[in-house]
Parts: structure tokens; sequence; C-alpha cells
């Protein structure tokens, strides 16, 4: 079944087609990541899948229905979580209070659950704007996670993590694959290859490639635009 | 015990002390705190917006009128008795904030600001331009026959007191159960992060709208309140000095803190009354006070309270 789908999908900035025309379909319980050179168009795009964006053109999909009128909020509230490229979680407020308006509960088990899930249940009663930036980066994975999302949209999670800390994101994210689709934009391609069922790339503004992780690296088109003769 | 039952206490405390004090304070004091529990109540309608929600509005003093007028002149035009002129007074109050709000929420920041301060300034001129009815500046008396409630005469020091209390206590305990459940949090949510809380799939717009509709109605309590209790309705109290206070009172206080709306109240009406009677330059204290508060004491008297000595205050 497909659960999000991109029809024509468009955004131009002035002069500038930021995404053009994108046509993207991302089957139930797949990890599919979207990598491209930076300005390729990838935070515009999954932008206008989550309603922060409002799309020039097009139509988005999401469990068979058409979304694009939809506000943003609204898009979260029908399955979808969205963890931000640059952090933004609320730095003056606990871990707790911060997982508390994710889960739309104050049931501190619960929030608790969901810190432990990236190791940070023993920091629940600090103040989120205290922690190294890293945590700060779990942290909002968590409270992605948290949702319960049907479909969870990544912007690059990983920058800024610690190498051991990508690895338990990693293992987080196998836990996840099958029971949560997984939109991921990612530059580490160590974490793409390992995760990815599948890879579009974008360039431009439009979609260059898309395939498994084997395809996209032996794609010669692929290898001239981004992932450079190695 | 827990955090929500130590505020309730602390709440309950408060309001036991206060009435309490009706009863021990001597007659000056005793009149100037009925005075300072209603201005409270516009305080803690105003740390609503500002303090819970993250919005400075400097139009407050339109939904303090709204209440003061709307009040004021059912009783005095359409002959209505308190409790149904005060209903009037909320359902005006209640109107032009959801008017108001539909409109000035297209801004933020400083935006916001200008445009709350817009509207409050053609509530202001409207008082004045209807000055047939509302006598303008000069504004009008309620008689004090009327100011009863079921036998209570209103005017009595004591009962006066005490029905500020009822007023103010109201105000507490509805903000402060507000905070305690999740439409609270999500205030505060949009305050901390809008983008952030509409991407956790939260309707932000339709949150800043409630929000400017309970604090505009409790500010409009407040006017009709004050109007009530000491008999009076004027153009002054929809001037943009009306407005700027309930902003001093919050920082003061401590913004996004339920008792501070009281204590930054309390202390400035004290301030402006002991350095009165120093000196004739009595603003100069005061001025110099609140610039060393606003130095020292940024988040205010209970908010620095907070940071420093007691966590969980609410």
């Amino acid at each position: 079944m497909i659960l999000l789908e991109t029809k024509g999908l468009t955004r131009i900035y002035g002069g500038l087609t930021a995404v053009d025309g994108v046509d993207f379909a991302l089957p139930q319980g797949e990890v599919h990541a979207l990598i491209g050179p930076n300005g390729a168009g990838k935070s515009t795009f999954v932008g206008m899948i989550s309603g922060r964006i409002p799309a020039s053109a097009g139509e988005v999909w999401f469990d068979g229905q058409n979304v694009t009128a939809l506000a943003a909020h609204a898009r979260i509230r029908r399955g979808m979580a969205y963890t931000f490229q640059i952090t933004a979680v609320y730095a003056r407020l606990s871990l707790a209070d911060n997982l508390a308006l994710a889960l739309r509960s104050r049931d501190r088990a619960a929030a608790l659950a969901a810190l432990d899930r990236v190791g940070l249940a023993d920091r629940a009663d600090q103040m989120t704007g205290d922690l190294a930036y890293g945590h700060q980066r779990l942290l909002e994975i968590a409270m992605g996670v948290a949702q319960k999302p049907r479909l969870l949209i990544l912007d690059e999670p990983t920058q800024g993590l610690a190498e051991s800390e990508i690895e338990g994101f990693n293992a987080l994210i196998r836990e996840l694959a099958g029971e949560t689709t997984i939109l991921l934009i990612e530059h580490n391609m160590n974490v793409v290859m390992a995760l990815a069922d599948r890879i579009t790339v974008l360039d431009m503004g439009a979609i260059l490639a898309s395939g498994t992780p084997v395809e996209i690296h032996a794609n010669r088109a692929v290898q001239d635009a981004y992932l450079g003769t190695g | 015990m827990s955090i929500g039952t130590r505020s309730t206490l602390l709440h309950l405390g408060l309001i036991a002390l206060l009435f309490v004090l009706a009863f021990v304070l001597p007659s000056y004091h005793q009149g100037n705190l009925a005075r300072i529990m209603v201005l409270a109540t516009y305080a803690i309608g105003y740390n609503v917006l500002f303090g819970y929600t993250g919005l400075l509005s400097l139009g407050h003093a339109m939904f303090f009128g709204a209440g003061m007028y709307g009040l004021g002149l059912a009783m005095q035009y359409g002959g209505l008795g308190v409790i149904p002129a005060f209903v009037v007074a909320l359902i005006c109050a209640a109107v032009l904030s959801a008017v108001v709000a539909m409109l000035a929420l297209r801004t933020i920041g400083v935006a916001f600001m200008i445009v709350t301060l817009m509207f409050a300034q053609a509530g202001y001129l409207t008082v004045l331009y209807f000055g047939a009815w509302t006598r303008g500046d000069e504004g009008f008396v309620i008689a004090q026959s009327a100011r009863q409630i079921a036998g209570l005469d209103l005017t009595q020091p004591t009962t006066r007191y005490l029905a500020a209390l009822v007023l103010f206590s109201a105000a507490l305990l509805i903000t402060a159960r507000m905070m305690q459940v999740s439409f609270g949090s999500v205030l505060i949510g949009v305050r901390e992060n809008e983008e952030r809380t509409r991407m956790l799939g939260y309707d932000v717009f339709r949150h800043k709208l409630a929000a400017v509709i309970i604090s505009g109605t409790i500010s409009g309590a407040a006017g009709a309140g004050y109007a009530v209790l000491f008999g009076y309705v004027g153009a002054t109290f929809t001037s943009v000095q009306y407005s700027i206070f309930p902003l001093l009172w919050v920082l003061l206080g401590g913004a996004g803190t339920t008792i501070g709306p009281l204590v930054g109240t309390l202390f400035m009406f004290y301030l402006i009354d002991y350095s009165s009677g120093l000196t004739n330059a009595y603003m100069l204290i005061a001025g110099v006070v609140l610039v060393l508060l606003t130095l020292f004491a940024r988040l205010g008297l209970v908010g620095e309270i907070r940071k420093r000595w007691v966590a969980w205050l609410p």
C-alpha cells in the first residue's frame, strides 16, 4: 500500500524553482532516504509534504487522501511527524515537559519510556537548553518517535551526533522499521546505506534517480552529480 | 506532595490570608487592598496572554474598558442590576477580544503590539466620541443605591473588600487550573517555540485565539468589578496608560507565574503610595526602583524566587 504520494509537487521561490514537479510514492513500512547535494530541494520537498511550506503547484496524498489543502498541524494529526534540520526543541522546558507536549499527555512513565529509547531517561528533569547539541538532536528524534507516527520525516537527524550516538540512532530506526514508514534526509552515506530500503536522489529540484542502495551506488549519473567517483 | 497539590495549597492559602486580612487591616489599607485585588485581576488576565502565551499586547485597556463600560452603561441606561450588568460586561469583553484577536493575530511581534495599541486607541476615541452617553473624560458615577447584590451593599468597605476577593480568587483559580491542564502546556509551547508546537500537531492559531479571549474577558471582568466597587466609569481607564500598567505589574511580579500579578500590583501600588508620602517627586523614586528591579530581577519578584529557591512555584 502506498502511504504517501506526491504528484507534480512544485515550489517556486521568486524566480527560483526549488522543487520542480516531483512525482514520488512511498510504500507503507519502507525506510526511504532522500539524498542530494546542498540546495537540491530536499528540505523544501519534505516541508511541502508536512505542510510547513505551501506548495506552488501539485498535490500531496497521505493515506489515500488528498491533504494538499490541509494545514501542517492537521497533517501531523493524521499521523505524520516531523523533526527539524535545525534542532527545534523547547530549550526552556525540561525534557519531560518536551515529551509531554509531543505525547499530548502528562503521563510521566510514557515520557520516561520515550526518553529511554534515545538514552536520555536519566536527564528527564534537566533544562533542555543545558544539554549538549547531540543530546538535543536525540531529544528531537525521541519527540518524533514518541508521537507513534505512521510517517516519520527526519531532516538530517544524525547531523552533530557522535559516532556512538549514530549507532544508537541506527538501532532505533531499525526497531521502528516495518511498523513506521520513514522518510529520511541524510548526508551521512554510511547511515543511508545501513538503513534505507530505497533511496531517491534529488538534484536541482528534480528526481535524478531512485532505487535500492546497491542500484544507486552503481548509478553513473548519481556518481557524477553527488557521490563522486570513489 | 505533588506539584499540583502544592500549588493548590499555595493558592488556597493566599486566598485564606487575604480573607483574614479583611478583618484585621486598618480601613485605609483595607480599601487599598480591595483596589489592588481588582487591579491584580486585570493583571492576571494580562498574564494569560503575555506571561503564558508570549504575546505582548499594548491595548488591554480596551478590554478593561469594555467590561467597565459594558457594566456601567447597562446599569446607567439599561437599569440593570449588578449581576445582569456584570454578565453584559463579560459578553462585551469576550466579543471585543474575539474580534480584535481575529484581526490582530494575523500579525506577530512588534506588529502585534502596534495593532493592539491602535485598536485600544480607537476604543478610547470611541468612548470620547459618544460623550453624550459616556460623559467622556469626566466620566460618570454609578449611584450608590444601585451598587447592591441581593441586599449586600457593595459600597460598605468590608463587603466591597470581600467582593473584590471573590473576583480575584475566581480569576486566580481559573488561570491556575488552566495551566495545570494540557491547554496551558500548549500555550507555553506556543510561547517557547511556535513552529515546533505547530509541527507537533497543535492548532497554534486557535490556541492563541482562545488565549486572547480568556485574557480579554478576565480583564473585562476586572474593569466591571472596578466600576461597580468604586462607583466610577471614565475614559482614563481606556487610555494607553491603563494598557501599560498591567504590563508593568506582570513584569514586576513575574510573567508566567500565577501569583506574580498580585505581587507586582501590590508592590507598585505601595511603592507609589509610600514614595508620594516622602516627596512630590515620587515618580523619580518609583522610576529608580523599577529600573533597579528590571536590572537585577529580570524575571520579576516571583520569577526570581522561583528561579533561585522555590522551583515548584506555579
